[in-house]
């Protein structure tokens, strides 16, 4: 028997910091309405934001696409923007070349990439200086964080 | 505590209604840094703020927080007060300042994201 994978594709805006969310919000009410237990898709909203928030703050554009298998669930986020230089840089809490406008409204503390590596299982950032940034998270529904 | 008591602790306004004021709210947190809320938060809190802008709703509506109190007299535009109502996110603002606010409901037994007040 084929096994069963549900597929979504959402567009983001860069510079749209006012619907910066409505994509993960999407996202959220899918997981929630197919089932998933509360901790779990409060995760995965989370970890989408961060990544949304990213492309909103720092690319031109980007393309959300979530895919939902019955062992994992994998949220891909491909953008066209200035792309991230020094990735290992980019991922330590702290690190952050937001502007001024970001940080006042509670982003832009460098905390962002972490965030998204803390509720996820696996974080795999692929980016082109130039072209943009491909940011690819798995998580897996059985998989227990604790909190702090 | 019941989101009518923490309207009367902090003297608040509510900025849409209908709202259910007997919404259970179970712990606080306090932050002008959405980063630091969407990192340490246990959902359900109380958010505590005095930043007014659309995405203070968001990350209450992801990190699902219950509640929101700005601070400081400060207030969202409408589009921000119209998100928040289609997330159905009761949203509060009092003239007190932040550590006043918190200090009010800390005195009256409403614990932070830890399960804590000491
Ligand atoms: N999608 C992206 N495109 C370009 N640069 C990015 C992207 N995501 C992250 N970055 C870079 O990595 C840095 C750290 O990201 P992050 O941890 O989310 O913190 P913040 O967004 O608060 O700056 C950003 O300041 C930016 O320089
Ligand atoms: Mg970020």
């Amino acid at each position: 028997m084929e096994e069963k994978v549900l597929e979504w594709d959402y567009e983001i805006n860069g510079k749209d910091f006012r619907n910066a969310g409505k994509v993960s919000s999407k996202v959220k009410e899918i997981l929630k309405e197919l089932g998933f237990d509360p901790d779990f898709v409060r995760r995965v909203a989370i970890a989408s934001y961060e990544a949304e928030m990213n492309v909103v703050c720092h690319a031109e554009r980007g393309v959300l696409h979530l895919t939902i298998s019955p062992e994992e669930l994998r949220i891909v986020v491909k953008d066209k923007g200035p792309g991230i230089q020094d990735i290992e840089l980019a991922m330590q809490e702290g690190y952050s070349t937001a502007s001024p406008e970001i940080r006042e409204m509670g982003f832009g503390a460098g905390m962002g990439l972490p965030n998204i590596k803390k509720n996820v299982d696996k974080l795999n950032i692929a980016s082109t200086v130039g072209e943009g940034t491909v940011v690819d998270m798995l998580i897996k529904p059985s998989s227990i964080r604790e909190f702090g | 505590m019941q989101l009518w008591e923490i309207q009367g602790i902090l003297e608040a306004e509510l900025l849409w209604e209908p709202v259910d004021l007997q919404m259970e709210i179970e712990m606080a947190r306090a932050a002008d840094l959405m980063s630091d809320v969407l990192n340490r938060s246990q959902g359900g809190e109380l958010l505590i703020t005095g930043l007014v802008n659309s995405q203070v709703i968001w990350t209450a509506e992801l990190a699902e927080l219950k509640a929101i109190a700005f601070v400081r007299g400060k207030r969202p535009d409408q589009e921000t007060i119209g998100l928040a109502k289609s997330k159905d996110i009761p949203l509060l603002a009092t003239k007190l300042l932040m550590y006043e606010a918190c200090v009010r409901l800390g005195m009256r037994g409403l614990p932070g994201s830890l399960g804590t007040i000491w």
